[in-house]
């Protein structure tokens, strides 16, 4: 914070583009907001465990079902085990989860879209691709992946490992398609600029071209997805764990404890709200953070 | 328009093909044994010819073409005969779920209504209240009204129908007691009370899915309304002095319905997918709470048809979708 104070008074030097990029974001309140909750709430469920003094699958059934309290600030479960410390779990599982899957699909998507972008012949096979990925029915597909390859993968790996190694893949693999779709838009008409032209003629090589020229000018659009695709990842994977399909019963992820928490509807109806609530404010926090993302890479937008 | 139409439609044929191969190859290369509930006590050989039995013997492209001939001639001939009462289909082998042992096709067409019910309604719902909210906003751009109508969208777009799902049964049938909290596929509607038991028992898992719909519908509507308030046909109607409403709902509205109308028909078939979670929760045995039951049972011939079944759906609308593009504007079909 103290760098953007000075940045007011230095007027006369050269700005440079991400100077200008964070101070159209630092308009944005709702982005502002929305960056410093996620923050938070990444920065608790890293350091949260080792602060917290329960774990989160110590079973304490005497203190089962207990409400709120100083000792256990969300109560106990059913089992005594600290609602809190199953949150901070919980959210790593959830957040680890986004993030890999974010990056996967990320990459998978940049490149595929780079591709069809770049090279006009594999442009109308790889967006026919794209098309057909964006036609399946992805909820239903990623519920028979899990269902089909949850066993083979749990004994290759674990069945933690397994299982988020599964769920990191499923989700990359089906969410590609708007990132491709945006990336290949704008390297078509990136193509047609004469930096382009230039670097070509003095005979830069196309993967020279595409890694020192194409990509630190996609990178806009390519951030703006990698937001939306955290929500979204964290979404599918809380369905999933949700509908009973995600992680096994005894490792608590966001969606885990919701699905668990509805059993107890009636007599606890208190509990579905923590993971619900971290949920959506994670998801929120980061649509606006997308939100405010897009405006300040815009530079139409940021001139104003 | 007619070409435009053939064509359309003819490529469509090839992606469905695609889909169902990936389906098939997805469910069928899996390391995963149909026979894994059959008990350990049945003797080897026997399991063979139950295996046989079910077709598993066979080359995988032997599978796939009887599934393809399954699907789209012998179970419409069914359906057919369903119609007018012909025998087209006596004697073809349907498509028999492991699970019950009887015709998927017949399962699905039992669970239809509920899911359609449901799921159309909240859809209907959803638009009637995304259209003014979006055509408000736009119009009143940066207002609190548009303010508000941001922040409650984003909202909508966050929260997963798994968590407001909960949530209002919490508060409207733990709570408040005002709603039942599952939705009875058995009641009949017969007179005003039970008209009554219907709708009550319909607004949680409506107002669920609605949610959604109106968060992503009320979006685009404003963004279009955005695009075409500053162009200048609506400076020129203005400039014409026509009426406020006349300008706004005959101008503006008509062309900002294109780019909708086409979302409105691209987004049904998501809807259907978000309706499988919206089903669980609320105990509707529709079309998703038969998938979920059929995936924990290990039931693929149902896992199979219903996962095409979605699929079709989705290549369906994006024909309905593209062509009402073409429709509505003319610039589109000449491409």
């Amino acid at each position: 914070m103290t760098e953007t104070k000075t940045s007011h008074t230095q007027h006369s030097k050269p700005r440079s583009k991400w100077r200008d990029v964070w101070d159209q974001f630092r308009k944005h309140k709702g982005a502002l907001i929305g960056s410093i909750v996620f923050f938070t709430i990444v920065i608790s469920v890293m350091i949260g465990p080792l602060v917290w003094p329960f774990e989160a699958n110590e079973i304490n059934i005497r203190a089962r079902n207990q409400g709120p309290s100083w000792l256990h600030p969300f109560g106990t479960d059913q089992l005594g085990r600290d609602t809190f410390a199953r949150m901070i779990a919980g959210g790593q599982t959830s957040i680890s989860v986004g993030l890999a899957a974010m990056t996967l699909s990320l990459l998978l998507g940049s490149f595929i879209g780079v591709m069809a972008g770049y090279y006009r012949r594999l442009d109308g096979l790889l967006m026919r691709f794209t098309d057909l990925f964006l036609s399946l029915p992805l909820l239903p597909l990623l519920l028979v992946m899990m269902l089909l390859f949850r066993e083979p993968l749990s004994q290759a790996y674990g069945p933690e490992r397994g299982m988020f190694v599964l769920i990191v893949f499923a989700i990359g693999v089906t969410s590609w398609m708007p990132t491709a779709r945006i990336v290949r838009g704008d390297v078509l008409a990136l193509k047609e600029r004469e930096f382009i032209l230039a670097a070509q003629s003095i005979g830069t090589t196309d993967a020279k071209i595409i890694t020192r020229h194409i990509m630190p000018n996609v990178l806009s659009p390519i951030l703006v997805s990698a937001t939306l695709g955290i929500a979204n990842a964290i979404i599918t994977e809380s369905a999933l764990s949700f509908l009973g399909l995600g992680f096994p019963p005894d490792f608590p992820t966001w969606g885990r404890l919701l699905n668990d928490a509805v059993d107890y509807l009636q007599l606890y109806p208190e509990r579905v709200m923590w993971p619900g609530l971290a949920i959506s404010l994670t998801v929120l926090s980061i649509n606006y953070l997308g939100d405010g993302l897009r405006d300040a890479l815009d530079p139409r937008i940021r001139g104003r | 328009m007619l070409n435009f139409t053939i064509r359309r439609t003819l490529t469509s044929i090839p992606t469905l093909l695609f889909i169902s191969l990936i389906i098939f190859l997805l469910l069928n290369l899996a390391p995963n044994d149909p026979m894994a509930q059959v008990p350990l006590t049945v003797p080897p050989e026997v399991k063979e010819k139950m295996r046989e039995a079910l077709g598993l013997g066979q080359p995988l492209y032997v599978q796939f073409f009887k599934w393809l001939v399954q699907f789209f001639w012998i179970e419409p001939q069914v359906f057919f005969d369903h119609l007018f009462g012909t025998t087209f289909s006596e004697g073809d082998l349907r498509i028999i779920s492991w699970q019950t042992r009887s015709p998927v096709m017949d399962i699905i067409v039992q669970r239809m209504p509920q899911t359609l019910w449901v799921v159309g309604m909240s859809y209907i719902v959803g638009i009637l209240i995304a259209l003014p909210i979006g055509i408000y906003s736009a119009y009143r751009h940066y207002s609190v009204f548009d303010q508000a109508g941001t922040f409650v969208t984003m909202i909508g777009y966050s929260i997963p129908p798994f968590f407001t799902g909960p949530l209002v049964i919490v508060i409207f049938a733990v709570q408040l007691g005002w709603l039942p909290s599952t939705y009875d596929t058995l009641h009949v509607v017969i007179d005003w009370d039970t008209f009554v038991i219907q709708f009550k028992q319909m607004i949680l898992p409506v107002m669920v899915l609605a949610m959604q719909t109106t968060a992503q519908i009320s979006r685009y509507m404003r963004a279009s309304m955005l695009d075409n308030l500053n162009q200048d046909y609506v400076r020129t109607a203005r400039a014409k002095g026509l009426s406020e409403w006349t300008v706004v709902m005959m101008h503006v509205l008509r062309n900002s319905m294109i780019p909708v109308v086409t979302v409105i028909a691209l987004n049904l078939p998501a809807i259907f997918g978000g309706a499988i979670i919206t089903e669980q929760i609320f105990k509707v045995n529709g079309i998703g709470g038969q998938l979920i039951g059929a995936i924990y049972a290990n039931d693929l011939p149902t896992v199979q048809t219903i996962t095409f079944m979605f699929a079709f759906l989705i290549v369906f609308f994006n024909l309905i979708a593209d062509l009402l593009y073409g429709l509505l504007d003319p610039r589109i079909r000449y491409d």
